[in-house]
């Protein structure tokens, strides 16, 4: 993946100083080991900035929204699948866009690795291609890569962009996937009961700081519903009840434009896996629309589209 | 001051005795990260840890609380009429806080028991806690209370302190609530010489570990709209979210909210904790905002710590250096570089 | 800890009366009377501070005075509409019983004030706590404390002035100047003025000679005063102005209302230009 660091900062410098673009965004190594920092660059002296690593997990569509310049971005599969879903939602223009993209070889579970090595301070991480290393103060471990993939990534069948205006890389091969939704499918086997324990279980620690909300690019609102005083809809405490309503309903709003990026679960400072709601909406867009978010500019999304002859027995 | 020594298992026995006086908080390990809980007698708090995920600031300031209740039914004689809710204030202990998170309390005081106003809540939770400190023998990379006045071993707040020497616990009562605390642990006398070796072994030997450095010494000379308007913001800010874990788990950030909840015709008045980060902290009804931007949010953040407290109090930044918001921002914004840039500009 | 020394603690009140103000129903005054007489004692207030209302089930909300010191046995509040509780506010009737907490803030600097001339400039529904301080700075007790009284105060419309009836007694005294003035109005029957109050403030405010200016309205109307006043003279030590922020507190704890290092709710609402201009622009 490293190797990709190079092609990015040269084509960032180009795109600058020809003014193809005015800003670059993209990812900056972090002060914090596995934690990158999304970047905006306006100088082409500052591309040194940019690199392309085992932790570029953040989803930079996210920092695209209603901005008005002209835009080069570096997109993987899970960036470019928003950015197409952005640009469907009107909250930015593809004219604005010179999107650079990679093709992605999965990232690395930071919390994983955290486990891995029973959570002692870790100082650096390097990535050595199938490989990295994990270097502590009196330590220093081997892991292999694919054993330490992000869930979203483990089930992942976009690697490569579905949208850009140039490839650093050759686009990497997409395998043949187990079933992806394993884990849905056992809670869909789960008794009411169990479900509703399963959930409030999953979300038990949460502190409601908004992370999962406000690192999704889907959430743009300019007042979210937990916002909102007129009417309000979910209470301001840690009740388990309004924290429950705050799940749910966002994994609503994410439903048939949930790409499935992760974002969500990394930035989480608890470590809840709220993708397991959001995946169920993505399991059933696939079932009920053959649908998945971002994959084209050439079709309305299911959710926004109203047809009278649609074939499906709930609409009659 | 008492002193005394326990092995791992006399002190979790001793912390069983301790329940009949206080109620006992401690780490618990649950899952990838330590809490505080409270110990119900079954289980072992575990020691072992760097710090807990959360700091303890929820146990003296409640993520939500209960101000007042009030009934809204008409036929009631009280309708409409607040009253104080029914709280459980009785004496509690925090075992195995780090001394970040006492110094957190300390900065937290100036604003809750002021001159001119107590919070009430505050103030009582505060002063019926035993704060029973654990020293940091192994501070975390993203630690600098050395650079903000504190130190892993510092004693500032604490009424007692523990050295963890592996096999044993050495406390040492502080304060007179220390002494009393101490006394009915009823544990193994002092440590002997060895022991006291080690602890200043240890005392030393942490000081060395932290490796993080902050200079602030030049933030109370600075002019405050120069630093306010300083070019650096906007690169600080981009990366950020506006998700409330900075301050969430800053053991020094004190800002909340009050709203009233109606279940039936009961209803409460509730305080919860709030965040600058969030655009609705500041959203007059009129619909203008100052801080409508996240610069201007990122910016407040930073300000207060580094700046507005520094001027207000004249006592250093309202920062203890445990390193939380390093670790967990989702975007890496490190407060460490603010600093820097702030000091040195 | 006994309920009276809890800052948040509201004062049960009983609403009296509701006047509704303006044509367009939006702001009405609230005439609270305190259940407890020996809450009324607590509650010594100085023109220019403001209290927490408190409505059960619905929340808190920070309103200037409006009624003055030297008016015994009841409170004013002129509430406008805009968010949940002041909505709700508007649709409870009399006799309903709420809360009151404060008073907080600070005040106008009437320690300052003595021996001067006082320039009131105030616009739409910015007059509360300027009603408050006419009304004590013409008590009989209070009135020889003070020089010259000049009031300019303006609404968009004749029917968007409040308090029109104090108003039209404040202009027949000889004891305060008054220059009401309306935007615009096509009321054939209107004897005041018609323009901007920068613009009024302008052609009626003579001298800042000995003067101190208290200036309270919307944004742009204090945008345009404050130039005024300084070509007048006025210094920014002198002109003093009631800043409104989100506040929940009110006693400088939550931490939402700060500009700089200051807290709006605890150490304003009420500050000189000149305090302002050493303050972060963040407000």
């Amino acid at each position: 993946m490293e190797r990709y660091t190079e092609k990015i900062r040269e084509r960032a410098r180009d795109l600058l100083e020809s003014g193809k673009v005015d800003v670059f965004i993209g990812y900056s190594k972090g002060s914090v080991p596995m934690m990158n920092r999304p970047a905006l660059i306006r100088e082409p002296r500052e591309v040194n900035k940019l690199l392309w690593d085992n932790h570029c997990a953040l989803n930079l569509c996210n920092y695209l929204t209603k901005r008005t310049e002209k835009i080069g971005i570096i997109a993987n599969g899970c960036n470019s699948r928003n950015i197409v879903t952005h640009i469907l939602e009107n909250q930015i223009k593809r004219e604005q866009l010179y999107i650079v993209g990679i093709p992605c070889e999965g990232m690395v579970d930071h919390r994983a690795v955290a486990r891995a090595v029973g959570q002692r301070d870790i100082l650096a991480v390097e990535g050595l291609g199938e490989e990295f290393l994990v270097k502590g103060k009196d330590f220093e471990e081997r892991f292999t890569k694919q054993t330490f993939l992000q869930r979203n990534c483990v089930t992942c069948r976009h690697h490569n962009p579905v949208i850009y205006d140039e490839m650093i890389g050759e686009p990497v091969e997409e395998g043949e996937l187990p079933n992806g939704y394993a884990d849905v499918e056992a809670i869909e086997g789960m008794s009411s009961d169990k479900k509703w324990a399963f959930f409030a279980q999953l979300i038990s620690r949460c502190i409601r700081c908004y992370a999962c909300r406000n690192a999704c690019p889907l959430c743009y609102c300019p007042t979210c519903f937990v916002d909102e005083s007129k009417p309000q809809w979910v209470g301001k405490s840690s009740d388990p009840t309004d924290t429950m309503t705050f799940h749910l309903l966002r994994a609503y709003h994410c439903a048939g434009r949930c790409t499935d990026c992760g974002a969500c679960e990394r930035v989480c400072p608890v470590g809840i896996s709220m993708r397991q709601f959001t995946r169920k909406l993505n399991k059933d867009g696939e079932t009920f629309f053959s649908w998945e978010a971002g994959l084209t500019l050439e079709k309305r999304p299911p959710l926004d589209t109203y047809r009278p002859d649609d074939y499906n027995d709930f609409i009659k | 001051m008492l002193e005394r020594t326990f092995t791992i298992k006399e002190w979790t026995e001793a912390l069983k005795k301790l329940r009949s006086f206080y109620r006992v908080f401690a780490p618990f390990k649950e899952g990838d990260f330590h809490s505080f809980r409270e110990f119900d007698g079954s289980g072992s708090p575990d020691f072992n840890f760097g710090n807990t995920r959360l700091s303890a600031k929820a146990l003296i300031y409640p993520q939500s609380e209960r101000m007042f209740d009030y009934t809204l039914d008409e036929k009631n004689p009280d309708v409409n009429l607040y009253k104080e809710a029914v709280k459980d204030l009785s004496p509690q202990a925090i075992v195995g806080i780090r001394p970040c998170d006492v110094k957190g309390f300390r900065l937290m005081k100036r604003n809750f028991d002021n001159e001119e106003y107590r919070d009430p809540w505050w103030v009582q939770r505060f002063e019926s806690t035993i704060l029973v400190g654990f020293g940091c023998n192994d501070p975390c990379p993203t630690c600098f209370c050395t650079s903000v006045g504190g130190g892993p071993f510092n004693e500032e707040g604490l009424d007692v302190i523990a050295y963890n020497l592996g096999e044993r616990f050495v406390l040492r009562a502080l304060t007179e609530k220390g002494e009393v605390f101490l006394a009915k642990a009823e544990g193994d006398t002092g440590p002997g010489e060895d022991e006291r070796r080690k602890m200043e072994e240890l005392k030393r030997s942490s000081v060395e570990k932290i490796s993080s450095r902050v200079a602030t010494d030049q933030l109370k000379l600075k002019e405050v709209n120069a630093l306010f308007s300083a070019p650096f913001w906007e690169e600080t800010a981009f990366s950020c979210i506006n998700c409330g874990t900075c301050t969430f788990f800053c053991p020094t950030c004190w800002c909340f909210d009050i709203q009233d909840e109606v279940f039936g015709k009961e209803g409460d008045r509730l305080r919860n904790w709030d965040s600058c980060m969030f655009p609705l902290f500041t959203l007059h009804g009129s619909g203008h905002n100052p801080r409508e931007n996240k610069v201007q949010r990122v910016r407040q953040r930073f300000m207060h710590k580094l700046k507005y407290y520094v001027d207000k109090y004249n006592d250093g930044v309202q920062c203890s250096g445990c390193g939380r918001c390093v670790r967990y921002c989702p975007v890496n914004i490190d407060i460490r570089e603010v600093a820097e840039k702030m000091n040195s500009y | 800890m006994n309920q009276t020394h809890n800052p948040y603690f509201p004062y049960p009140v009983r609403v009296e009366q509701i006047v509704t103000e303006t044509e367009d129903e939006k702001l009405k005054t609230f005439k609270l009377r305190f259940l407890n007489p020996e809450d009324e004692r607590k509650f010594t207030y100085i023109p220019g501070q403001f209290a927490e209302l408190s409505v059960p089930g619905k929340g808190e909300v920070p309103i200037g005075i409006a009624s003055s010191p030297t008016e015994k046995g009841f409170l004013l509040f002129t509430v406008n509409e805009v968010g949940l509780v002041t909505t709700y506010l508007h649709m409870i009737k009399e006799g309903y019983v709420m809360g009151v907490r404060g008073p907080l803030g600070n005040w106008y600097p009437w320690e300052e004030m003595e021996g001067k001339n006082v320039v009131i400039v105030g616009g739409g529904f910015a007059f509360t706590t300027l009603r408050s301080s006419i009304v004590y700075m013409l008590d009989p007790q209070n009135r020889q404390r003070f020089g010259e009284i000049t009031v300019v105060y303006g609404a968009r419309s004749p029917g968007l002035l409040l308090y029109r009836e104090e108003l039209s007694d404040w202009e027949k005294r000889n004891d305060i100047r008054m220059h009401i003035t309306v935007d615009a109005t096509d009321d054939p029957e209107w004897k005041y003025n018609k323009g901007f109050v920068p613009a009024v403030a302008k052609e009626k405010i003579k001298s800042a000679d000995n003067a101190i200016a208290i200036v309270c309205g919307p944004p742009i109307m204090i945008r345009f005063t404050q130039p005024v006043l300084e070509e007048l003279g006025f210094p920014p030590e002198r002109i003093i102005l009631s800043l409104e922020m989100r506040m929940k507190c009110g006693i400088g704890m939550c931490g939402r209302c700060n500009i700089g290092d200051r807290y709006v709710c605890k150490d304003g609402p009420v500050f000189s230009l000149a305090q302002l201009k050493e303050l972060p622009p963040e407000y």
